[in-house]
């Protein structure tokens, strides 16, 4: 009961402080606000930065020509043991009618040529996607072993040079936004630290009344929670909006179509969360940091 | 045990001057006892170790079967909460109102509403103020703010009233009023008063137990009624 009346004061000195020290409280909203911002758009360029190189990646297959003669009941032999191998993720069976159809569609002059040949002169052949791109060139090693399989194409040396730069770009974007949400906590604290400071005659008095600890603590730390809450309303705005107007304006793509922006529908929510959680977490990190400084008996 | 001991207390800060050295002396329960002494003797730092503010270097501080020195950090605000405090500079806080200024001392503990209100009222009608209870510190005059400072810490019906240089930035006429008032609580409630002062006229007019602080060394412990200053110096 005790505990819970300590509560409830607690909410209310946070409001009753942050409109009579109204300046101040301003300050640091508008640094959490600004650092929010800046967090908020790279938590969006990472994310669609992610999202693409795993577009990229899912695209990468390999593609395996059959013997010219193997039959019908070698090819489904022969997709039974490639499902059998691991990290195999899917496969697709293209005849080579369907090849000769998509090649004329592509030219006109390959159908002219291919509509001389009596015999489609083309392969059957397999699209083999995997569960992960760093294996591609284990799987096709393993694959081009296997009895009717007449040629293998996996962009050799290519996949690999793009899949460890894509692990970079990923590294790189994640330590930037962790970079910044630390840089968030050291303003965020040292604006609270300025807040706090001017107060340290209360946090004495608490302390001389026999004010527990916790007790002097708990109107601090909801006045960074609510702080950073209200700092995290205009970065929230500006991603929701602004990225859906982006999105909208781009048609989903980044230039290219190989470029594809997250959908927003969810993901503007999630970072919405995001930058709330942080908001909140800096805010009352801030502030119990601080007035730990001035809670030494 | 009496209730306030001193055994062998030696203070000495961290920039190596010894505010109290070797200071042993006790306190029974109920008694009003001043401690005098020229400014940066001892007196202060002596009156802090009954509260905790300071820990002895060497020693035991024990009040009311309480070992000061040893407390735990975590448990020095339940300790607190028995010792009122009176400051030369009052230490209210500005935004708060003289009710709220005193109510602040039993929030702080955790008491209901309701039983905060005639405890509140109680106190400031102790201290005569009970027609400025909505006033801010800043509409209050120096010796009307001392009284909410008295009243804040008394609230909560200490055993103990430690006072420090309580009439240090008053008038002699406001003085005296406070000591009456700080007297009365002495009297009507038993509460032990332990009062640091320089103010000679009040130490020769109240006639009680006197401590001489010079130095850090304890001088001089006068029986009731049989100091006297030289009002000359």
């Amino acid at each position: 009961m005790k505990a819970i009346r300590i509560f409830f004061r607690s909410i209310r000195d946070a409001f009753k402080s942050i409109s009579r020290n109204f300046s101040l409280a301003m300050a640091s909203i508008l640094c959490v606000t600004i650092t929010l911002i800046i967090v908020s758009v790279s938590i969006i360029i990472a994310a669609n930065i992610n999202n693409a190189t795993k577009n990229i990646e899912e695209e990468m297959n390999i593609v395996i020509y059959l013997n010219k003669k193997a039959t019908a009941e070698d090819a489904d032999n022969l997709k039974k043991e490639i499902e059998n191998v691991k990290g195999v993720r899917e496969i697709k069976f293209i005849s080579k009618e369907e090849q000769k159809k998509n090649m004329a569609e592509y030219n006109d002059a390959f159908e002219t040529i291919l509509n001389y040949l009596d015999v489609n002169p083309l392969l059957d052949s397999y699209v083999i996607y995997v569960e992960d791109v760093t294996e591609i060139s284990d799987i096709a090693e393993e694959v081009k072993s296997l009895p009717n399989v007449e040629t293998i194409k996996y962009g050799e040396g290519m996949v690999e040079e793009v899949v460890s730069a894509f692990d970079i770009i990923e590294k790189v974007t994640i330590g930037i936004v962790i970079a910044l949400i630390l840089v968030t906590v050291f303003l965020i604290s040292n604006t609270i630290k300025l807040t706090i400071y001017s107060r340290k005659n209360e946090i004495e008095i608490m302390r001389l009344v026999g004010a527990s600890n916790n007790t002097i603590k708990m109107p601090f730390v909801f006045e960074g929670l609510v702080l950073g809450v209200i700092g995290a309303i205009i970065p929230i705005c500006i991603t929701i909006y602004g990225y859906v107007i982006l999105y909208n304006t781009m048609h989903g793509y980044f230039f290219s179509e190989m470029l594809k922006l997250v959908d927003p529908y969810n993901f503007v929510f999630m970072v919405s969360a995001v930058l709330v959680i942080i908001g909140a977490l800096v805010g009352m990190y801030g502030s119990v940091k601080s007035v730990r400084k001035y809670l030494k008996i | 045990m009496k209730f306030i001991e001193f055994k062998d207390v030696t203070k000495t800060y961290s920039n190596g001057i010894t505010a109290c050295a070797d200071i042993s002396v006790s306190i029974d329960k109920g008694e009003f006892v001043f401690v005098i002494g020229l400014t940066a003797s001892g007196k202060s730092t002596f009156t802090k170790m009954l509260y905790r503010e300071e820990k002895p270097t060497k020693g035991v501080v024990s009040v009311g079967g309480v070992n000061v020195g040893k407390l735990r950090n975590r448990k020095v605000y339940k300790f607190r909460r028995k010792v009122g405090i009176v400051f030369q500079d009052y230490k209210l806080l500005p935004q708060l109102t003289a009710y709220e200024n005193v109510a602040f001392a039993l929030e702080c503990v955790g008491m209901k509403n309701k039983d905060i209100r005639p405890k509140v009222l109680k106190a400031l009608e102790r201290v005569g103020l009970k027609d400025k209870v909505r006033s801010f510190p800043k509409e209050l005059s120096g010796g009307e703010q001392q009284r909410v400072c008295i009243a804040r810490a008394i609230v909560n019906e200490p055993k103990l009233l430690v006072c420090d240089e309580p009439t240090g930035n008053l008038d002699p006429q406001t003085s005296k009023e406070i000591i009456e008032v700080i007297s009365s609580i002495n009297k009507d409630l038993g509460t032990t008063v332990i009062m640091a002062t320089h103010d000679k006229d009040i130490v020769n007019r109240m006639k009680k137990r006197v401590l001489v602080i010079n130095n850090g060394m304890l001088v001089g412990d006068y029986a009731k009624g049989s100091y006297k200053a030289d009002e000359s110096n």
